[in-house]
């Protein structure tokens, strides 16, 4: 069980980070830390690409929550992608759909994000 | 007849994928949905989180699956034998948040409660149960 972290700049002030794998209390510290990084230099505005993540827990949901309100503090955003369902039921009954911006394609998260 | 498989994983992180992976074969077996199956492995999940967090316990988590028809019966308990991994070593407090694995488990499974067990604390009990 592992997470791959892949970083990308992308338009404007913006980067696209890509997990792939399962995000749980083993993999979740480095994908904070990879987050940590970029908002350390000063990126504020990200896109967190989901859809190749099969899996995730509260671990994993406290660092996208954790990294949203550092970004926030910067007036920055973090928008996600994500259409697996399962995923998103998560999203949906912990009411976290209302804090993120989840997008069906990193276009529609780019535009968002923009 | 209930018939039961126990499970007992060292209290560390990374064993965690180990024990939801384990309980899903088991919910499988009972002929579960795919998304029941998700479920329980994200309640076995942040049950085996939380018993790595706790403060008392040892070197281990012991997860007992009771299958009995068309339900499946989960306890999560920490062991008592052993002395438990520093906390530093295996969970960065950090990347809890505060009440969110507990909600998960109680909107994701039918019923969930905590048993008083004798000398050993808290073991945390959920089933779930085949849609009809």
């Amino acid at each position: 069980m592992d997470i791959k972290v892949n970083v990308r700049e992308a338009e404007g002030e913006c980067y696209v980070v890509d997990l792939s794998g399962e995000i749980d209390v083993y993999t979740s510290p480095k994908v904070k830390d990879a987050l940590g990084e970029l908002i350390d230099r000063g990126v504020y505005n990200l896109v967190i690409d989901l859809e190749k993540v099969r899996y995730i827990d509260s671990t994993g949901l406290g660092v996208l929550i954790g990294s949203l309100k550092r970004v926030r503090e910067h007036g920055g955003t973090v928008n996600l992608v994500c259409t697996n369902p399962q995923i998103k039921k998560i999203f949906d009954i912990t009411g976290l759909v209302k804090i993120f911006g989840i997008y069906e394609s990193e276009n529609a998260a780019m535009k968002a994000t923009a | 007849m209930a018939e039961t498989v126990d499970l007992r994983i060292p209290r560390k992180a990374e064993w965690v994928a180990v024990a939801r992976l384990t309980v899903a074969g088991i919910a499988s077996r009972l002929h579960f949905t795919i998304e029941d199956i998700e479920d329980v492995k994200l309640a076995v999940a942040e049950a085996c989180t939380n018993a790595i967090q706790a403060p008392d316990g040892g070197a281990f988590i012991e997860i007992r699956c009771d299958v009995d028809g068309d339900r499946l019966r989960v306890a999560v308990v920490n062991s008592v034998d052993g002395a438990a991994p520093p906390r530093a070593e295996v969970l960065d407090e950090e990347l809890s948040v505060d009440g969110l694995g507990v909600f998960l488990i109680r909107s994701l499974m039918d019923d969930v409660e905590y048993e008083d067990v004798p000398d050993r604390g808290k073991q945390l009990v959920m089933v779930k149960r085949l849609a009809s």
